[in-house]
């Protein structure tokens, strides 16, 4: 059974975004995303400043057997991306909510946060998905 | 519901990850592939792959039937107890099937063929059986599980049937020992040293628990595939398939031309093919960053022309991605190349394969 912090919003396509106290969002992929790439060996991260609509592709992240694209949950621009994931993207696996953040990013559009997830909703996603 | 090995419920304890393979509920890891990987190159692995079918070829027609049948030689494999690789080829010289068959007595081999074209392979063998003395017979009462690695034959012995232990410690490299129904070969599909067991389906799970408290790690077909690929393995579907002949696959030292008198299905096309090669499979190594994957376009802005990407993967061993490309001819071992990866084109190099083998890189990064 994976993890799904009750803290956290979630999109259908498996990302993960904590609002930061700042106005800000974090955004990172759920554990059960992790758990279906399995170990990842590569993510390629949007440069800061890039400015995102919600449902583009933000990033790619590749596991050993499947790349899986990332999409922005939200519009906004890119503020900062996890610099230590080029060198160590097992720490996606390892901790999917914590040190394994892919990228923090503006809010351009609260009105966007409707369409995110709660906590249950998500849950039910992942129940769907595993059948 | 796909099929399910005798494994299945000892899979599901160790806490595998199931995945469909060609119909069946199979262990693609236990948590981490890689982990599963590095077991295999530094001590001992095991993996049920139970979904590939045995087949038992016996009759006095047997070893012709087989010449004839087969691309390799069994004339190779006369002295009982050897091992032999081979592909099977339609009359066009396109690969239906690769194998590895045992010869298990005079007039008895036991093969063991893929288990995404056994129907089609055992409808072939059928086929092609008319006019010899011989019986082609799958065998779905047994299983198989392969122990690979450094210390698997070490550890494997005493897990061992009894009447089996002495003559599978004697084994060397491409030899089995039998006892009843019961064979142990010294084969594999890794790269590394081992066996590979084919086993009554009731002796299989007391085998396999007693690997595991021998502290064999349980790997996964994702594990097993990085393996293979390190140690320069084809897969069929992917590196070959019934449109590519051996000559372009790197299979060619397993088609046996000599004696010239032997006639074998293909041999006319593989003949032609083999007077003016056009393709060839060679090793790729990514120089840029991200992972090379089957089916991706490759390029080479020197020589001109396009190959395509067979096999890719992320290698654990040599920490960068590594692949198999069939390329036009000319390219050449250490040239740079181009990959396009994602609709980017990505830098490259030919590299000769096998990138690992017995633990060791074999390539420069």
């Amino acid at each position: 059974m994976s993890e799904i912090p009750a803290d956290l919003k979630y999109a259908k396509s498996h990302e993960w975004i904590r609002l930061d106290e700042d106005g800000r969002a974090t955004v990172g992929i759920s554990d059960y995303a992790q758990g279906a790439l399995g170990d990842l060996v590569f993510v390629e991260l949007p440069e800061a400043g890039e400015t995102l609509t919600a449902g583009d592709t933000v990033a790619v992240v590749e596991s050993v057997k499947a790349a899986s694209d990332v999409y922005a949950p939200l519009s906004g621009d890119v503020i900062e991306v996890n610099p230590q994931l080029a060198d160590a993207p097992e720490l996606i696996n390892d901790d999917p909510y914590g040190e394994g953040w892919l990228l923090k990013m503006s809010i351009a559009d609260e009105s966007g946060l409707d369409d995110l997830l709660d906590p249950d909703a998500y849950e039910q996603v992942v129940a769907d998905e595993e059948g | 519901m796909g099929k399910r090995t005798p494994l299945f419920d000892a899979h599901k304890a160790a806490g595998a990850k199931m995945v469909d393979f060609a119909g069946w509920d199979m262990p693609v890891n236990y948590g981490s592939q890689i982990d599963e990987h590095l077991a295999v190159r530094a001590r001992a692995g095991m993996f049920d792959v139970s979904h590939m079918a045995a087949v038992d070829v016996r009759g006095t027609g047997a070893r012709a039937y087989l010449r004839y049948l087969w691309a390799n030689d069994v004339a190779r494999a006369d002295t009982p107890g050897k091992a032999l690789y081979t592909c099977m080829l339609n009359e066009q010289g396109g690969v239906v099937d690769d194998l590895i068959v045992y010869h298990v007595a005079d007039g008895h081999y036991r093969t063991v063929v893929n288990a995404g074209t056994a129907d089609k392979d055992l409808a072939w063998m059928q086929a092609h059986a008319e006019g010899f003395d011989v019986t082609v017979e799958r065998r779905p009462d047994l299983g198989i599980v392969a122990v690979q690695g450094p210390q698997a034959r070490e550890l494997a012995l005493g897990c061992l049937p009894a009447d089996l232990r002495e003559p599978a410690a004697q084994l060397k490299p491409f030899f089995a020992a039998f006892a009843d129904d019961r064979l142990v070969g010294r084969t594999g599909y890794t790269g590394e040293d081992g066996f590979e067991c084919i086993l009554p389906a009731a002796d299989l799970l007391p085998f396999w628990d007693a690997l595991a408290a021998a502290g064999v790690e349980p790997c996964g077909l994702g594990a097993r595939d990085t393996l293979r690929l390190e140690a320069g393995l084809n897969l069929y579907g992917q590196d070959m398939d019934e449109d590519t002949h051996p000559l372009e696959s790197g299979l060619g030292w397993t088609v046996a031309w000599e004696p010239a008198d032997r006639d074998f299905v293909g041999r006319a096309a593989l003949t032609d093919a083999a007077s003016d090669p056009q393709r060839k499979l060679v090793g790729v190594l990514l120089t840029d960053r991200g992972v090379l994957r089957h089916g991706q376009t490759v390029r080479h802005a020197g020589a001109g022309g396009e190959g395509l990407l067979t096999s890719g993967t992320y290698s654990p061993t040599l920490k960068c991605s590594i692949g198999l490309a069939r390329v036009p001819q000319d390219w050449a071992e250490g040239d740079s190349i181009e990959v396009e990866r994602r609709g980017r084109w990505c830098g490259a190099r030919i590299v000769k394969y096998p990138f690992v083998r017995n633990g060791e890189a074999r390539i420069q990064i």
